[in-house]
């Protein structure tokens, strides 16, 4: 063990530890950050959307020098079937205005980034250091980490859990559960690399607009999933990823999804002559509010992915990360204030902190979807999407048929595959668990 | 080489602009330096020697080979065999203390001949011996050294050209000394093809004395010891090589490739990531960092083909290559593919060749 | 016992692709990696210096992002980092570089006591050359030993080092004297992990950072671009091979044996060599 105490001691450098870290530092506490990875960000992988409201409040001249690749002006939804998708754009010239509120970037270059700003905070940040356990007191209080380092055990008054949607310090330290395959999705990703221009033109963007697109449907194969692709500069993301219970039981890859993904009509021209740069998979949390866990404990708090805060929904997971982490260490910071001791009650002043934040209001509003779509998952990845296409192919087909014929036919359809009470439920279920 | 050169910098490019100071005007001709230790020459001397006749042509220049060594008939006969593959004339710096080679008195040697004779051109093997010495050599003459060259040629200007990976072999770069000399350049063993040897009878040699005596040299020899023959390798002169890569899976199937190699009465190698998890001694290692090779036959097992493998065996005659993912890059330089699982394919084809190679004989053949 | 240690931050080279349109180097996101036979250096350095007391100073000459390779060797353990950076370095080939460094180390004797022993890995993944040890020596008047693969006995008192060095076929065991110059083979030891002090320390620690000034360059002609006799006039992409591998269809048969047929087939003077040689067992 090191003779040297740390006020606080954060496990991690992805969005939620450089954010914790970062205020910590920033509020004047002795921070030593510890990050697994070869540098912060070898370990993270995101589509990537970065929501400026939530860094402003971290960094609020990010723009400045943050490396960032378009800023967004356009979200596409995409109802996807085998060769179609049926799509809900919003485009909007209000985005391209002076403080842009999401930007698509690249994370091993973003995370470079805020790590060096956690640095220049003042805050201690090793890499290559992976922390094997917490340390615990006889009354199991946590008081430190100890590291694969030799004589690695630091102590700290508190420490800040940003280790992941995987992570296995608070699982082995029985602080939380291990997520269950039904809380966790796998996705994998892919950057394609295209020229400027090509990008640009194939996605109607001019100068550093970016365009994102959501897409679900039978991409999925009837399993709860989504794909997406985001434009880049000189590279377009894009990536699926699906309950890894429903993997499990159908027995698909992610791979095979995103080969399928890749070569489905409307994203094929989007990707053609590019060249894949780079490959990852990666764990998502997408249990909701449901799934959260113990959020604060004797001399520890858990933040981001490791607390599965994330909205899968809007897909809004960094922010919620980032947000928590900084949350978490404004509470840290308030009970260090008043030279309180960092005991499980007074931290739940994180917990209330973070209840009163759009995090949690979002998670609670979203409660029911995660388990509405993993049950009806066949109906709104497979069935509705099928009928959806069919309906609006019917609709846009001009081919002698009267009007009121088509949409007698489309009624029709969709009485069929799902009957009256199907459908009436679906809607009714669905509006429930949106508000 | 740091970095090749992109933008334009001011007033101070004087390296660029063809400006070859006066007193370098008259240095003529292409050296190659031979490397001989313990008696034998090693081959990639005569290799250079076939490049550097090439480039003597071209510039209508003589060529000249630089033997260093200790007195007596090791260094005498690799004068005379310099003849037989090209040389016009050869200088010799013979003298006991050279024996064992030591960089002090091998740099000595070799810069007193470059600068009493003044070649435009100097070539050294890239060996552990030939790039101990080029780095020193080339630093006390302040000349310009080009090192691993793939390909050598002279532009019309007579200014040597030559041609190396850059980026981890993912590019290549074409680099001029242009206002230094000599123009220096190693070359690894391999590389350049192995020209016809000619028997002729010994030209003109000029010797030239070392100058130095055993107190002059700091660096003293205390003994050698020489690898064990079994541990030997000659993979850079085999005429069939197999090798294997990540695609074995695991350290325990390469034994796959060394026993297909035996039956083969082949080398075996590897690609270089099974020497960085320290499955195979780096001296197995094939590819840009590795071992250069041109054998006849070269089976690939399980190697995906990247450009700094792709490299090193680019050479030889006829490369089959056997990878379980079709797009693996090594099916766009091999004349032979198969997709298949080495692991299965490898004691097959070992079981197949002993049936056709020896088929009388069953027992006794060493795996 | 002061020991140099010299290193460079390389682009990690087994992840840089090039540009399928402009045929330009991808540098984006490339991690750059301490190249991994300077490592070996390092750790033969660190050894010495636990034997025999002492300091390491770890010296590169690069670009300011050059400092995180420096403070990764500080968390191996070493005593001092000392970036050589300016704008007049750039564009170097190997005779500038060592001119550079051979001043750097020449002004790091002075600050922090000369060096006994200067340790340069084999070569850099970057440029492969091995040619900047073997010139810092030569500038520096030092004696060099390259290809070392095992350092022997070591006489601080004598002034006399032993080590072991590669040759063709072989092992040399030399002497020479202090101060000189080693190259470490790869693979002849492991770089060990730093202990969570020299972690710290490294992150920590102020990097001193020499500009060709500081560094007590008298010549800045004899640096970087202009410094260098040999200059890159073209940089291009290896061609591709026209033809593809020829895939092999079994048709049923096994593959082995169809295989073979056409080795052959393409071969024919292959089988009898083969044979001959299988004869010969």
């Amino acid at each position: 063990m090191i003779e040297e105490r740390f006020d606080a001691i954060v496990v991690g450098a992805g969005m939620a530890g450089n954010a914790a870290a970062l205020t910590l530092a920033q509020r004047g506490l002795k921070v030593l950050q510890l990050e697994r990875g070869e540098y912060s960000g070898s370990k993270n992988v995101q589509g990537a959307i970065l929501y400026a409201d939530m860094l402003e409040k971290l960094i609020p001249d990010f723009r400045e020098d943050a490396p960032l690749e378009r800023h967004l002006v356009e979200q596409r939804f995409w109802m996807m079937d085998d060769r179609s998708h049926v799509g809900l754009h919003y485009r909007s010239d209000d985005f391209n205005e002076e403080r842009p509120n999401r930007y698509t970037i690249i994370r091993a270059q973003f995370d470079k980034w805020f790590s060096s700003k956690v640095r220049e905070a003042g805050a201690i940040v090793l890499c290559e250091t992976t922390v094997t356990e917490l340390a615990q007191d006889a009354y199991g209080r946590v008081i430190g980490v100890r590291t694969d380092r030799h004589d690695g055990e630091v102590h700290a008054d508190v420490v800040v859990l940003a280790e992941g949607v995987n992570g296995l310090l608070g699982t082995r330290a029985d602080l939380r559960a291990r997520p269950k395959p039904d809380n966790v999705a796998l996705a994998v990703k892919e950057m394609h690399f295209l020229p400027r221009e090509t990008i640009e033109s194939r996605f109607n963007l001019k100068g550093d607009e970016g365009t994102v697109i959501e897409a679900a449907g039978t991409i999925s194969r009837g399993m709860t999933g989504m794909g997406f692709i985001y434009a880049n500069k000189e590279c377009v993301s894009l990536g699926i990823g699906c309950l890894v219970a429903d993997f499990q039981k159908t027995g698909e890859t992610p791979y095979g999804l995103l080969e399928r993904f890749k070569q489905h009509p409307s994203v094929a021209p989007l990707i053609e002559g590019s060249e894949v740069k780079e490959y990852s998979a990666h764990l998502i949390p997408e249990g909701g509010y449901n799934a959260i866990p113990q959020l604060y404990g004797e001399g520890w708090v858990v933040v981001g992915d490791a607390a599965q805060l994330n909205n899968a929904i809007h897909r809004e997971g960094s922010n919620l990360a980032m947000t928590s982490g900084r949350i978490a260490a404004e509470a840290i910071f308030q009970v260090k204030s008043r030279k309180d001791p960092m005991t499980a009650e007074n931290l739940s002043l994180y917990k209330k902190m973070l209840d009163d934040s759009f995090v949690i209001k979002d998670l609670k509003k979203y409660k029911d979807m995660p388990q509405l779509m993993h049950i009806q998952s066949q109906n709104f990845f497979l069935t509705y999407p099928q009928l959806v296409s069919k309906a609006m192919q019917n609709f846009v087909r001009v081919d002698g048929t009267p009007k009121a014929d088509k949409e007698k036919t489309t009624l029709r359809s969709f009485v069929k595959a799902r009957s009256w009470t199907g459908l009436f439920g679906d809607a009714f279920r669905l509006a429930r668990a949106w508000r | 080489m740091s970095e090749p050169t992109k933008a334009a910098a001011p007033a101070g490019r004087a390296a660029t602009k063809k400006e070859l100071p006066e007193h370098f005007k008259a240095y003529k001709h292409v050296w190659v330096f031979i490397e001989q230790e313990r008696g034998q020459v090693h081959p990639v001397s005569w290799e250079l020697m076939g490049a550097g006749r090439q480039l003597a042509d071209k510039l209508k220049v003589d060529l000249a080979a630089v033997v260093i060594g200790p007195e007596g008939d090791a260094t005498r006969h690799a004068a005379a065999e310099a003849f037989c593959y090209g040389a016009d004339l050869v200088y010799v710096v013979a003298d006991n203390l050279l024996a064992d080679y030591r960089n002090e008195s091998y740099t000595k040697a070799l810069t007193d001949v470059v600068n009493t004779y003044k070649p435009e051109i100097l070539l050294l093997g890239a060996t552990t011996l030939g790039r101990d010495l080029a780095g020193s050599v080339a630093t006390t003459l302040l000349t310009g050294l080009t090192a691993d060259c793939t390909a050598l040629d002279v532009d019309t200007d007579g200014s040597l050209a030559a041609t190396r990976p850059t980026f981890g072999g993912s590019l290549m770069c074409t680099i001029y000394t242009l206002n230094y000399r000599p123009q220096m350049a190693t070359v690894r063993p391999r590389v350049m093809q192995m020209p016809e040897r000619v028997e002729r009878a010994p030209g003109r040699i000029v010797t030239h004395p070392l100058g130095l005596v055993e107190d002059d040299i700091v660096t003293k020899v205390l003994s050698f010891l020489p690898d064990r023959e079994s541990a030997k390798s000659n993979l850079a002169y085999a005429d069939v090589v197999v090798a294997g890569g990540l695609g074995l899976g695991s350290p325990e199937n390469f034994q796959l490739v060394r026993q297909l190699a035996s039956v083969l009465g082949a080398e075996y190698g590897c690609s270089r990531p099974l020497v960085q998890k320290g499955w195979v001694t780096s001296d197995r290692q094939i590819g840009q960092t590795g071992k250069t090779i041109r054998p006849k036959l070269y089976i690939a097992a399980g190697i995906s083909g990247a450009i700094q493998h792709r490299v090193g065996v680019e050479g030889a005659d006829l490369i089959v290559a056997i990878n379980t993912d079709k797009n693996a890059p090594i099916f766009d330089f091999a004349h032979v593919g198969i997709i298949t699982d080495a692991i299965r394919l490898l004691p097959a084809l070992t079981e197949a060749f002993r049936a056709r190679l020896s088929p009388h004989s069953r027992d006794g053949i060493a795996s | 016992m002061h020991i140099v240690v010299c290193i460079k931050q390389v682009p990690d080279s087994a992840q840089i692709r090039v540009h399928p349109v402009t045929n330009t180097i991808m540098r984006q996101g490339v991690p750059t990696i301490i190249n991994p036979y300077d490592l070996f250096a390092l750790e033969a350095a660190l050894e010495l210096r636990d034997k025999f007391g002492g300091e390491v100073t770890v010296l590169t000459m690069g670009p300011p992002s050059a400092e995180d390779s420096l403070r990764k060797a500080l968390t191996y353990g070493a005593d001092r980092a000392v970036l050589l950076t300016d704008r007049f370095f750039a564009g170097a080939d190997t005779l500038a570089t060592t001119y550079a460094l051979a001043t750097a180390i020449r002004k790091i004797g002075e600050s922090y006591g000369t060096p006994d022993i200067i340790f340069a890995g084999k070569q850099t993944i970057d440029g492969d050359t091995a040619q900047v040890g073997p010139g810092i020596a030569k500038r520096l008047g030092l004696l060099q030993l390259t290809y070392v693969a095992r350092i022997g006995a070591l006489d601080l008192a004598g002034r006399t080092i032993e080590a072991e060095r590669r040759s063709e076929g072989g092992v040399q065991m030399l002497r020479t004297r202090l101060p000189c110059l080693i190259s470490m083979l790869e693979a002849t030891n492991e770089i060990r992990r730093g202990a969570m002090v020299d972690a710290l320390r490294a992150a920590r620690a102020t990097i001193v950072k020499w500009s060709a000034q500081d560094a007590g360059v008298e010549d800045i002609a004899k640096c970087g671009l202009r410094g260098s006799p040999t200059i890159v006039k073209r940089v291009f992409a290896p061609p591709p091979r026209a033809e593809k591998a020829a895939l092999i269809d079994f048709g049923g048969r096994p593959p082995a044996e169809v295989l073979i047929e056409d080795i052959f087939k393409r071969q024919p003077k292959l089988e009898a060599e083969l044979v001959a040689l299988a004869r010969g067992f």
